[in-house]
């Protein structure tokens, strides 16, 4: 099977002032899989992650170096439409951050600020993707009750419906469990692996039995450098470096 | 020992209760005095008709509307002069000097008395804008004096709201601006308007802004146009209270004068209270 490269890294150097958070990380995403990004805390996974949806730019005194692909655009080139940029890259974020709207209105939110005006398309839309984030039995009678009024697991997978009614090709996942308990976790994770076949995915996570779960590649990070990545299988049970093996069998970080 | 500690701490708690109480206390003490002197003044009549007989008699329809119509001018004048700057203060401004320099001037408005906002909006509103009294005057100078209050609420509005919203809506590839008016506003929305009515029913009692600018001491007629001259109900009491024909035989219009006044605040801010609730069940938030 031809591997395309969805999107990729480079040497990407990122400095917040003079502190620089990444060294030169060189990672190539494939599309429909899943990679998970690991390492302790600090280790710049998140950072990186911000990187590939230009969300970091709401940060000021950053400064990026190197190149970041999605297909054969570079992102930072300076005629990209961030704003495009992000509906084609969407993101989930660790907590589960549902507007204070009605569920209905959470999901069409993203189609209506992209200029979708068609009510009944909009409604469609909404009703797939809350199908696809597998919610829509939970929510289906009360999609005009607040989302605030679900649980934190039905939010986070609210959340995910919401970035994919505006047809992302790339998801970004910050820890989208670890505010959950682990049926939440458990849900979740098996939606990870069913959008895997229409989407590219990027999972920041703490826990390692997630990554070894969820994810086709893994990245290991340390330090603001990618110390390996490799097959999560390959990974998880053969790593190349004492450094990844010390980190996966628990005796640092 | 341990009981010694737990004596200190109920003597302490003791005192802010009482520090507490005595809010409470202040205001029922005002209330039930106005109430008691000014109860017998207020009727029908006294809401609907002109002062008669130099103020002696009648009623004073004519200050309710005054400071209904200087309210409203004010709320025009400063509510979106007031939201806008603290949308761009809180949303787009940096920390640069010239930020730096806007807030120091919004902090320093705060600050400056009243009576100095009346001499300004006479020189300025009614003499070089040739506005002269009028409720333009009075409202844009309340309107001013207001505007740190509006900002200072509309900001703390804007700052409870958690960024982990802005962070969602630009993730889906809304611009900034969708972002403000879509997500932000709407969640900010109940605390930007308490604020704002709390701040506006303050101006709605202040005499000496308008007393150069707005209110005169007489007028039988309402107003037909902003740029009119009114009556209100403070400078009203404050007339009949230092400079009026008989101070001591109008005691129970000053009186009522006060209660009406002080019912309009109530009024305002209990309406504020109401909105806010109503708004955040709507939200859940």
């Amino acid at each position: 099977m031809q591997r395309h490269i969805k999107m990729h890294t480079k040497n990407l150097d990122f400095f917040y002032g003079d502190f620089q958070a990444l060294h030169e990380i060189s990672i190539d995403f494939i599309q429909h899989q899943v990679t998970a990004l690991i390492g302790p805390s600090g280790c710049g996974k998140s950072t990186y992650l911000r990187c590939l949806n230009r969300m970091n730019d709401l940060i000021s005194r950053i400064r990026i170096k190197g190149e970041a692909m999605l297909d054969t655009q570079d992102i930072y080139d300076p005629s990209v439409d961030v704003v495009t940029l992000r509906r084609r890259v969407g993101m989930v974020f660790q907590k589960p951050n549902p507007f204070p709207k009605s569920i209905f209105e959470n999901i069409a939110y993203g189609l209506k600020v992209n200029g979708v005006k068609d009510k009944a398309n909009i409604t469609a839309i909404v009703e797939k993707s809350l199908k696809q984030a597998a919610i829509w039995d939970e929510v289906r009678d009360r999609l005009n009750e607040s989302a605030l009024g679900l649980s934190g697991g039905q939010q986070q997978r609210l959340c995910i419906a919401r970035a994919l009614a505006v047809g992302p090709e790339v998801l970004l996942m910050d820890e989208p469990a670890s505010a959950l308990d682990p049926i939440a976790t458990q849900k979740i994770e098996e939606l990870i692996t069913e959008l895997s076949s229409k989407l590219t995915i990027i999972i920041v996570t703490h826990n390692m039995q997630q990554a070894a779960r969820v994810s086709d590649r893994t990245a290991f990070f340390y330090m603001g450098k990618l110390i390996e990545v490799n097959d999560t299988d390959t990974l998880f049970t053969k790593p190349k470096l004492k450094q990844t093996e010390d980190y996966i069998t628990g005796r640092f970080g | 020992m341990i009981k010694q500690r737990l004596i200190v701490q109920k003597i302490w708690f003791s005192l802010l209760k009482v520090a507490a109480w005595v809010n409470g206390l202040a205001l029922a003490v005002i209330v039930y005095f106005i109430l008691s002197r000014g109860w017998r003044a207020v009727s029908w009549g006294f809401l609907t008709q002109a002062p008669k007989d130099s103020m002696t008699a009648g009623g004073i329809l004519p200050c309710i509307v005054g400071t209904i119509a200087l309210c409203l001018m004010t709320i025009l004048v400063a509510l979106p002069i007031g939201v806008a700057s603290a949308i761009y203060l809180n949303e787009y401004a940096g920390h640069g000097k010239f930020i730096r320099f806007i807030r120091l001037g919004i902090n320093n408005l705060a600050g400056v008395p009243s009576i100095v906002f009346g001499l300004f909006g006479l020189a300025f509103f009614c003499i070089v804008l040739k506005m002269g009294v009028s409720i333009a005057s009075g409202g844009l100078t309340l309107g001013i004096m207001t505007l740190p209050v509006i900002i200072g609420a509309s900001e703390e509005a804007l700052k409870s709201v958690p960024n982990t919203y802005r962070e969602a809506s630009l993730a889906m590839g809304a611009t900034k601006w969708q972002t403000i008016r879509r997500v932000v506003l709407p969640t900010a929305f109940p605390g930007i308007i308490t604020g704002s009515i709390l701040g506006i029913s303050r101006a709605a009692g202040e005499t000496a802004p308008i007393m150069y600018t707005g209110a005169v001491f007489f007028t039988p007629d309402l107003p037909a146009s902003i740029l009119d001259e009114v009556m209100a109900l403070p400078y009203h009491i404050y007339v009949l209270a230092t400079a009026g024909t008989q101070i001591e035989a109008t005691r129970h219009l000053q009186y009522g004068t006060a209660l009406v006044l002080i019912v309009l605040i109530f009024g305002m801010n209990l309406s504020a209270i109401i909105m806010r609730s109503k708004m955040r069940k709507k939200l859940r938030i």
